[in-house]
C-alpha cells in the first residue's frame, strides 16, 4: 500500500513542523505550567488555516482530508499535545457540522469555525454516560410557540468547554428511546441559559481546559438541530471513529517528538568518557522506540486511509487509537528513562509528555473500551 | 582605443579603493593599503595606487601613503559628497577604463560591498567578495596553505609562475575555503573582509612624499539615478542574544557579588567592541538577570562569534545552547567543570580576579591591532 | 505592475556541513532551504503586494528540483515563478548568474512600474554580487542592504541599513532592491490555502532554447566558460583542536589569550 505523500502535503507536512517549532513548542512549558488554553497558539493557526485543514474551500477550509488533518495534528503533538489536541478536538465541530448540516448551517457555522478563530467543542460526555453514551441524561423539549428547543442537563470532561463559541450537544429528544431517541445541536455560546461549570485540573495535556456544561433551560432555536431527529446517536458514533484517529494522531506525534529529544540526548550526555548512545542498553531502547512509533504511525495511516474509504471505519479507529497510544506511553516512558534525572526535571519537555502521553489511553474512550470494539469484530 | 578587459597584458598597478565617509578615511583603507603593499612588491613594475572619491577629501590624499601607497588618485566632485552607487560606479570605471589598472581592492564594507560588483559588471570582468587572504607570489600562496590547508601542499605540483591574484575566501559559514583566480579579465577585482588584514606602521616620510593626482569627472543628467534624503547615525541598538555577535554569560560564581560580576560581564563585552551579558539558568531562576538573557532556555540555541563563560559550570541544557559558538572561552574555579569539555580556551581561576585582566587585555589587543 | 524576486535554493549550513574529501562540498548530504535574505525579499514584496495587489513573480535559476522550493513561495504568496535551468547554465560565477537572470527577466519583459528584489547575500556563498550585477545589466538603479521600501506611485524610498545607521534613498521605478534579514523580522509562513494551489499557479521554465534570443545570452558570458572567476583551490581549513586550558590565572594568562584571539582575527 501506498502511503506517500502528494508534494502538496509533503509542503503542508513542512509548514506543520515549522509553524511547531516556531510558535508552538516556546509556548508548550509555559501553558502547561500555568493550565491555561493556548489562545494565542489557536488564533495564529487559524490565521495560516490550521482550524479549517479538513474543510471544503467553500466554507473557508483548506480543502483537505482526514489524512492534511493526522498530518497537523503529528507535527502539533511533536513540540506541544496541548495545542495539537487542542486542534484536534476543535476540528471534530466543524467536521460534524459539514457532515450532518444544512447548507443554511454550514454557510452560517463553518467560516467562524474554519477561519474566524472561532473554536468548537463536542459534548457528548456526561457524568453517568461515558462510551455508554445510552446513558445521557440531557433532555431537549420542543417549544412550540417559539419554534426552539429547550435543552437541560449537565455535561463533562469537554475539552474547550469552557472557551468554545460554537458547540455540538447532544440531547434526548425521546428519552424513552434510549440511543433511538437523541439528537444533535448546534449550540452558540452565546444562547440563554447556557454556561460552564468548573474546569478540571488535569494530570497533564494542561494547555486544553476540560470543563463542565450547565444547560439550564438553555434556548436553542429548532433549525439548530443538527441532522435528523432522533438520528444523533449514529453521528455521535461516527464523530468518535473520526476522534479516535485523531487520538492517533496526536499519539504517534508524542511518540515521534519523545524519540527526537531521546535521540539527541543520548549523542550528547557523555557518561565514561563516551556519549550513552555508544551504550548498547541505550541502543536497543532506541531501537525499540523507533519500530514501536513506525508501527503506530503505519496503524493511524491505516485508520486514516480507512477514513477516507469507507463509511464506517470503527474497528481501524480503535486499533489506532489503542495502539498509538499504548506507544505514546511506553516511549515516552524510555525517552524520559534514557534522559536519567533530567527526564525527571519539571525544565526538560519529557516528564510534560509524559504526563500528556497518558491522557491518550484515556479520551476519546479507554483502551479498554478500544479493545471492546475490537473483539466485537472478532467474537460474535 | 576603446576598454577591453580580456587584453589583460594591457593592465598593471594595484589600485585600493579607499573610502572616506563625513571627512574621515576608515580603518579599512589602512588595512587595504598595507595590503596593497605587500601584493605590489610581489608583482614586478607594480606601483600601489589609492583612489580617493569624495567632495574637499584632497587633504587625506597622503595619509594613505603613510601606510604605503606611492600614488593617491583623488576624484573630488561635489556629486561624490555622500555615497551613491550610480556616482561612485562612474568615477571608478571611467577612471579605471583610462588607466587600467591589474588589481582593484575594494574594503567589504556595506559600500564596498554595493559598489564592486556595479564596478565588476560593467568592466566585464570577475570579482571575489570578502576575501580574507590575498596573495600573488606563488611562494608565498603556498606558504600560506602549509598553515591554513589540510592539503599536501609539497605532494602538489603547482605552477609556480603563477602570477595570477590569489583570493582567498571562507565559504559555507568557513567550514570550506576557497582560492578564486580570474585569469582571463584584468582588472582583477576583490573585496576584503575588514578587520583581517594587518595595519603597517605609519610612516611620515612616505606620506610626505606621496604622489597626488587630481582626476576629474564630469557627471551627466541622468548619470546619477538615487537621492540620498537622510543619513542617520544609530543610536545603540539593543542586541538579543539570537543575533549576538559577542555573548558574554554569567553563572552561579558571580554569587558572591552579584551585580559586580553581571558589571564585570557588561564590561568585558564593551573590550571585545559590544555585545550581550547572558546567564545561565539560575541566574534567571534567582532573578539576578531577566528571562531574556537566559542561555539553554528550551528551543533557543546562540551562535556568537565569541562567547565567554563566567563562573558557570556547564550543565547539559546550556552547553546545548551554545556549543555552536565559533570560539569559546570559559573561566571556572573549578577545573573539572563541564564547561571547559567545549572551550576552545580555558582558564581555570576566580572570575573576579581573571576578567578585569581579560578586560585589560583584550582592550589593548584591539587598540594596536 | 510586478515585483521579480530573485531567489535562491541554498545547502542549510546551520545544520551539519559535509565536505568530501576533496575539499568540495557534499550538497547531496544537505538538506536544502530559502535562502534566509532571499525569503526577507519575499515577505516585503508580499507587502507591497498587499497593499497595491501587484503581481508577485518568484525567480530562481538551478537545477529542476528547485520547482518545490519555488511552490512554496507561491503557497505563501507569490503570483507566478519562473525556474531557469539549463545545462548550459551550470558553473556559473556571480558575473555568468546574474547575466542569465537578467536575461529571464527581460524576456518576460520590465515595465516602467516594476521592481526587482533580491536578497542581500546567499548563505553558501556570501558574496553580495548577484543582485547589484543584475541590476547593471538590467540598467537600473539599485538599492542594497535595504530594510523597509515604500512605494508611492513610481517613487520608491528605501531605508538602506550602514554599519552604524542608516540613509533614506529615494529612486524611480524601475528599479532594483536587495533586502537584509533581522531580527524584528520575519517572513510569513505559507497559507494552508496557499500549499492547495501551490501546484496549479503558472509556472514556467526557461531552458537555454528559450531565452537564446536574449541579447544577454551570449554563449561567452554564461554558465562555466563564461564566468570570469575560477575556483583555483577550495580546502578545508586545519579541524578546530580540542580545546587547550591556558596556564596560570594572571595577566600574563589574559595576554596569552588575548594574542590567540588576535590571530585568529577574532578580535
Amino acid at each position: 500500500m501506498d502511503f506517500s505523500l502528494t508534494k502538496e502535503q509533503e509542503m503542508l507536512k513542512k509548514l506543520a513542523a515549522q509553524f511547531a517549532e516556531e510558535e508552538l513548542e516556546p509556548m508548550a512549558q509555559e501553558i502547561d505550567e500555568q493550565h491555561v488554553f493556548p489562545v494565542e497558539n489557536f488564533a495564529k493557526m487559524a490565521k495560516q488555516g490550521f482550524t479549517g485543514v479538513n474543510i471544503p474551500e467553500e466554507y473557508g477550509g483548506a480543502g483537505g482530508g482526514q489524512l492534511e488533518k493526522a498530518i497537523c495534528v503529528e507535527e502539533f503533538c511533536k513540540k506541544c499535545m496541548s495545542s495539537g489536541a487542542t486542534l484536534s478536538i476543535h476540528l471534530m465541530a466543524p467536521e460534524t457540522i459539514l457532515k450532518h448540516g444544512t447548507k443554511e448551517q454550514k454557510e452560517k457555522y463553518l467560516p467562524q469555525l474554519t477561519k474566524g478563530g472561532v473554536l468548537g467543542a463536542f459534548a457528548l460526555t456526561e457524568p453517568s454516560a461515558g462510551t455508554d453514551a445510552a446513558g445521557v441524561r440531557t433532555t431537549a423539549v420542543y417549544d412550540e410557540a417559539t419554534d426552539e428547543y429547550i435543552l437541560n442537563g449537565t455535561k463533562c470532561f469537554i475539552t474547550g468547554g469552557s472557551r468554545a463559541d460554537i458547540l455540538v450537544i447532544f440531547a434526548m429528544t425521546e428519552p424513552k428511546l434510549g440511543t433511538k431517541g437523541m439528537s444533535a445541536f448546534i449550540v452558540e455560546r452565546a444562547f440563554e441559559g447556557f454556561d460552564h461549570g468548573k474546569i478540571e485540573n488535569k494530570m497533564g495535556l494542561n494547555g486544553s481546559e476540560t470543563a463542565e456544561l450547565v444547560l439550564e433551560d438553555c434556548r436553542v432555536p429548532a433549525k439548530n438541530m443538527l441532522g435528523k431527529k432522533n438520528k444523533g446517536f449514529g453521528m455521535a458514533m461516527g464523530a468518535l471513529d473520526s476522534a479516535r484517529v485523531g487520538v492517533a494522531a496526536q499519539a504517534v506525534g508524542c511518540a515521534e517528538g519523545a524519540l527526537e529529544l531521546a535521540v539527541q540526548y543520548a549523542s550528547e550526555r557523555v557518561q565514561f568518557g563516551k556519549p550513552i548512545n555508544r551504550l548498547q542498553g541505550i541502543q536497543w531502547y532506541l531501537a525499540e522506540m523507533k519500530t514501536k512509533t513506525e508501527a503506530a504511525k503505519a496503524l493511524m495511516l491505516n485508520a486514516v486511509y480507512a477514513a477516507e474509504t469507507k463509511k464506517r471505519y470503527s474497528i481501524e479507529a480503535s486499533m489506532a487509537k489503542l495502539f498509538c497510544s499504548q506507544t505514546a506511553r511506553e516511549v515516552v516512558n524510555l525517552a524520559l528513562q534514557i534522559h536519567g534525572g533530567y527526564g525527571y526535571m519539571h525544565d526538560y519537555p519529557l516528564e510534560r509528555m509524559y504526563r500528556d502521553a497518558k491522557l491518550t489511553e484515556i479520551y476519546e474512550g479507554t483502551s479498554e473500551v478500544q479493545k471492546l470494539v475490537i473483539s466485537r469484530s472478532l467474537v460474535k | 582605443m576603446a576598454f577591453d578587459s580580456s587584453k589583460i597584458e594591457e593592465f598593471k598597478d594595484i589600485w585600493v579603493f579607499c573610502e572616506e565617509r563625513n571627512g574621515e578615511l576608515m580603518r579599512t583603507d589602512f588595512e587595504l593599503i598595507s595590503e596593497g603593499r605587500k601584493l605590489a612588491d610581489e608583482r614586478e613594475g607594480a606601483q600601489l595606487v589609492g583612489l580617493l572619491l569624495g567632495h574637499n577629501v584632497e587633504g587625506l590624499a597622503k595619509e594613505l601613503g603613510g601606510y604605503g601607497a606611492d600614488k593617491v588618485i583623488v576624484i573630488d566632485e561635489p556629486e561624490l559628497e555622500v555615497y551613491t552607487t550610480d556616482a561612485y560606479a562612474k568615477a571608478i570605471v571611467d577612471c579605471i577604463e583610462d588607466k587600467k589598472p591589474e588589481v582593484v581592492l575594494y574594503g567589504a564594507t556595506n559600500y564596498g560591498r554595493d559598489l564592486a560588483p556595479r564596478c565588476a559588471a560593467r568592466l566585464e570582468t570577475g570579482l571575489t567578495a570578502d576575501c580574507t587572504h590575498l596573495d600573488i607570489d606563488m611562494n608565498e600562496y603556498t606558504d600560506f596553505l602549509r598553515k591554513a590547508s589540510t592539503l599536501d601542499v609539497d605532494g602538489t605540483k603547482w605552477d609556480m609562475d603563477d602570477v595570477n591574484l590569489k583570493m582567498t575566501r571562507p565559504a559555507f559559514g568557513g567550514h570550506l575555503m576557497a582560492t578564486i583566480i580570474c585569469p582571463r579579465f584584468r582588472p582583477c577585482m576583490s573585496t576584503v573582509r575588514p578587520g583581517v588584514m594587518q595595519k603597517r606602521e605609519f610612516d611620515q616620510a612616505k606620506a610626505d612624499a606621496t604622489e597626488v593626482e587630481r582626476y576629474h569627472i564630469e557627471f551627466k543628467e541622468g548619470d546619477i539615478n538615487t537621492q540620498v534624503q537622510d543619513v542617520v547615525k544609530a543610536t545603540k541598538k539593543i542586541v538579543d542574544l539570537i543575533g549576538a555577535d559577542i555573548i558574554v554569560s554569567v553563572g552561579r560564581g558571580i554569587a558572591k557579588d552579584i551585580d559586580g560580576g553581571i558589571k564585570l560581564a557588561e564590561q568585558l563585552t564593551e573590550a571585545f567592541g559590544g555585545g550581550v551579558v547572558g546567564g545561565s539558568r539560575v541566574t534567571v531562576d534567582s532573578g539576578w538577570l531577566s528571562k531574556d538573557h537566559q542561555v539553554g532556555q528550551t528551543g533557543k540555541t546562540v551562535h556568537p562569534k565569541i562567547y565567554v563563560a563566567l563562573g558557570i559550570s556547564g550543565s547539559i541544557q546550556h552547553k546545548a545552547g551554545m556549543q555552536e559558538s565559533d570560539l569559546i572561552i570559559a573561566v571556572n574555579k573549578d577545573e573539572n567543570a563541564p564547561i571547559f569539555e567545549i572551550a576552545d580556551y580555558g582558564i581555570c581561576g576566580d572570575l573576579f580576579k581573571v576578567t578585569p585582566m581579560l578586560i585589560k587585555a583584550i582592550s589593548e589587543a584591539r587598540a594596536n591591532k | 505592475m510586478r515585483i521579480f524576486v530573485c531567489v535562491k535554493q541554498v545547502p542549510d549550513t546551520s545544520g551539519t556541513v559535509a565536505v568530501n574529501e576533496d575539499g568540495t562540498l557534499n550538497r547531496a548530504s544537505m538538506e536544502t532551504i530559502i535562502n534566509p535574505d532571499d525569503l526577507i525579499a519575499m515577505e516585503q514584496a508580499l507587502q507591497i503586494k498587499d497593499e497595491t495587489g501587484c503581481q508577485v513573480t518568484a525567480v530562481t535559476m538551478g537545477p529542476p528540483p528547485a520547482e518545490g522550493m519555488l511552490r512554496e513561495l507561491v503557497a505563501m504568496g507569490a503570483d507566478d515563478a519562473i525556474l531557469i535551468s539549463g545545462r548550459e547554465f551550470g558553473g556559473s560565477d556571480t558575473f555568468a548568474t546574474s547575466q542569465i537572470i537578467a536575461a529571464g527577466i527581460t524576456h518576460v519583459g520590465l515595465q516602467e512600474d516594476d521592481m526587482v528584489f533580491c536578497g542581500r547575500q546567499a548563505i553558501d556563498g556570501d558574496t553580495a554580487q548577484v543582485g547589484p550585477q543584475i541590476a547593471e545589466k538590467l540598467g537600473l538603479p539599485q538599492i542594497s542592504y535595504a530594510s523597509e521600501i515604500t512605494k508611492e506611485g513610481n517613487e520608491v524610498t528605501v531605508k538602506r541599513m550602514l554599519e552604524d545607521g542608516y540613509m533614506m534613498i529615494k529612486t524611480k521605478t524601475p528599479c532594483l532592491i536587495t533586502c537584509i534579514s533581522d531580527q524584528d523580522k520575519k517572513a510569513r509562513y505559507m497559507s494552508l490555502a496557499g500549499i492547495k494551489h501551490s501546484y496549479e499557479s503558472p509556472y514556467q521554465i526557461f531552458d537555454f532554447e528559450e531565452l537564446k534570443d536574449e541579447p544577454l545570452i551570449q554563449p561567452d558570458k554564461i554558465g562555466l566558460k563564461g564566468s570570469p572567476t575560477n575556483i583555483f583551490k577550495s580546502f578545508t581549513p586545519p579541524q578546530k583542536g580540542i580545546g587547550e586550558m591556558l596556564e596560570g590565572a594572571d595577566m600574563k594568562t589574559a595576554e596569552t589569550l588575548a594574542a590567540k584571539l588576535l590571530e585568529k582575527h577574532a578580535i
